[in-house]
């Protein structure tokens, strides 16, 4: 596929139109600028998105190969992670500061080159990405660019929207919006989590925020009720462990209530509709919409004919639709890996060495990837799921007889929790430093 | 090659097919699947995660070997080590064993550490050599690991769901769950290579 400088100009335009239709109720994206910012002197790899990704994909390129330049580009100064945001909205910790990093030291110990820009177009036959700052040249383009919402398919969903029925599934604002929603909830008052159908970013993470959800509802509002409304039929992930902690932890207080895909919602009544009839009102509404790669991949025409993730050679993650750009992380269609944010680190490191591999003219390696995840099922007892992943006939599939879920006995839940820790120190350190 | 292949590999190309032509996994590529848990080159971050980075290598390929048999007890390990051939684990401890070591201040008990340091001279030095710093054969570095980890390991030892050598057994007998604790927290005060 290729692209003239008319089509280009015309995405650009449409790149707006797109940003505002897929983010409504964020600030608008600004225009890019044309001028050449940095101009290319070396091999340069343009990296965006500066989380658990991209962070990891400019680091491991420098540290394989440091004759390469590497230009991350991300629009915030600071990132906080989404793992463990249900720990602040569960009141597990007091702020966000341990889910918080900054990109300094990653970029001082490293010769990563930080742009704080939103980015706002690519043109993959140019070359170029267009910034807020300006436009700057690539050899190779890594987006990790997350997710971004499907609102339009969302009647009623409104600019305003996620400042009465918060998503909070990008960590920040939003995760301090819904703890504040909840604290300032009555005792006795109704709470409902809205998930969509799969795939979405994190499959664990909805009813781990129900677990943390009801943990503090018994605490101190214990006459409150919790609904998780799932559109999918069942539980899609950790179920036989969710289902225990429910029935142990949580009855009387909360409900799980599978086939409930929501399209259409009302803000000002905080009432979600079922296919557009039954509605569903709460005192507190975590509505989570459906979802697709992030704005810039969608602009940069990176997904597949479902219209909403990229489609990606297995090995080095370059998308099968432009040459020279690779997608990681969620935004990704990577085989049976999940959309986590372990899967995103393992992810970039794979891409990063074939990255450097190709840019040397050397043989590709197939992917080997694990993903890690803990959810906490109460204040101080915590579940997982690991898994190992190889190519096997040119898709990432699972090895065979390794991976799975914790024991259903709750044996380890505790130990498990302190590893959990462990998980996040040690994960956000590598993206950090 | 014929002229049906070279069509064939052209084909692939343009379609970027590239991943039946790909080597398999390098070295570097299966362990930095591990990282993030054990940290950049395993060097870990804590405080429950061990440090892989300049361990035995012995070591290492034992315990992973040991966890996907199910004779060391694991939380994930077990599920992960599973995913692995015998040749994959050797190629993954001998990355390890290769970076440099480098271990974090931790905060001990000073008491406790002082004791325990009297205790692994006369019960442990022998095989953890150097007040820890080297190794001997299958019997880890010690100095620097994360004191969480230490007792989580002391725990599975003198519960008995962790096996031992005969000669780490005829050693560990004699000591209290105290002194265990108190050796836990020597090693983790010591500094191993490169200290953050």
């Amino acid at each position: 596929m290729t692209m003239d400088r008319r089509n280009f100009i015309r995405l650009l335009g449409g790149a707006s139109t797109l940003a505002l239709a897929a983010c409504a109720g964020s600030p608008a994206v600004s225009s890019g600028s044309a001028a050449e910012i940095l101009p290319k002197t070396g091999r340069r790899v343009v990296v965006v998105g500066g989380g658990y990704g991209g962070t990891i994909a400019a680091k491991y390129v420098r540290m394989l190969d440091a004759s390469i330049e590497v230009v991350l580009i991300e629009r915030n100064k600071q990132y906080v992670s989404c793992p463990f945001s249900n720990y602040y909205i569960g009141g597990l910790i007091k702020d966000l500061t341990p889910l918080t990093i900054g990109y300094d030291k990653l970029a001082g110990n490293h010769g990563v080159k930080m742009l704080h820009a939103e980015v706002t177009a690519v043109d993959p036959a140019a070359k170029k990405v267009v910034t807020t700052e300006g436009t700057l040249a690539y050899d190779r383009l890594i987006l990790s660019p997350g997710v971004d919402f499907r609102t339009e398919e969302i009647e009623g969903y409104a600019a305003d929207t996620p400042d009465l029925l918060p998503h909070a599934w990008k960590a920040g604002p939003q995760t301090i919006l819904l703890r504040k929603q909840l604290e300032a909830m009555r005792d006795g008052g109704t709470v409902i989590i809205s998930m969509p159908l799969t795939p979405y970013r994190c499959p664990p993470g909805p009813y781990e925020r129900a677990c943390l959800v009801a943990n503090y509802l018994k605490a101190n509002k214990p006459k409150s009720k919790l609904f998780l409304l799932d559109a999918n039929p069942d539980v899609v992930s950790k179920k036989p462990l969710f289902t225990k902690a429910w029935n142990s932890y949580y009855k009387g207080i909360f409900e799980y209530v599978p086939g409930k895909k929501i399209t259409k919602v009302s803000g000002s009544d905080r009432t979600l509709f079922v296919e557009g009839i039954e509605d569903h009102k709460a005192d507190v509404v975590n509505f989570i919409p459906p979802q697709r790669a992030g704005r810039i991949a969608v602009a940069a025409g990176l997904v597949g004919a479902d219209k909403n993730w990229c489609p990606v050679n297995a090995t080095t993650f370059e998308s099968t639709l432009h040459k020279d750009i690779h997608v990681i992380g969620d935004a990704s269609v990577a085989g049976a890996m999940p959309k986590s944010g372990y899967s995103a680190n393992s992810e970039a490191k794979v891409c990063a060495a074939n990255v450097v591999a190709l840019m040397n003219g050397k043989e590709t390696v197939d992917l080997s990837g694990i993903n890690v995840c803990y959810s906490a099922i109460a204040s101080d007892q915590s579940v997982s799921i690991a898994g190992v992943y190889k190519v096997i006939d040119g898709k990432i599939a699972a090895v065979p007889n390794s991976g799975g879920i914790s024991p259903a006995d709750f044996s380890q839940t505790k130990l498990e929790h302190v590893y959990a820790e462990s998980w996040l120190k040690n994960i956000l350190t590598e993206m950090s430093t | 090659m014929t002229r049906k292949w070279s069509g064939l590999v052209a084909a692939c190309a343009v379609l970027g097919v590239s991943a039946a032509h790909a080597a398999a996994p390098s070295p570097e590529v299966l362990a930095n699947a591990c990282n993030g848990c054990h940290g950049t080159l395993g060097a870990s971050a804590g405080p429950s995660m061990p440090s892989l980075a300049g361990q035995s290598k012995k070591a290492i390929a034992d315990s992973m070997k040991a966890f996907k048999s199910g004779e060391r007890p694991a939380t994930i390990m077990g599920r992960l080590a599973k995913g692995y051939s015998d040749a994959e684990i050797a190629s993954i401890a001998d990355y390890f064993a290769k970076q440099k070591p480098r271990s974090y201040v931790q905060a001990v008990d000073a008491k406790m550490a002082d004791r325990g340091g009297m205790l692994q001279e006369k019960h442990c030095n022998r095989c953890h050599l150097d007040d820890g710093q080297d190794f001997k054969d299958d019997a880890p570095i010690m100095a620097g690991q994360w004191l969480r980890y230490l007792q989580v390991q002391m725990d599975d030892y003198s519960s008995g769901k962790r096996k031992m050598s005969e000669k780490m057994a005829e050693k560990m007998k004699q000591l209290s769950r105290d002194d265990m604790e108190a050796i836990a927290h020597f090693y983790a005060s010591q500094k191993q290579g490169e200290t953050k």
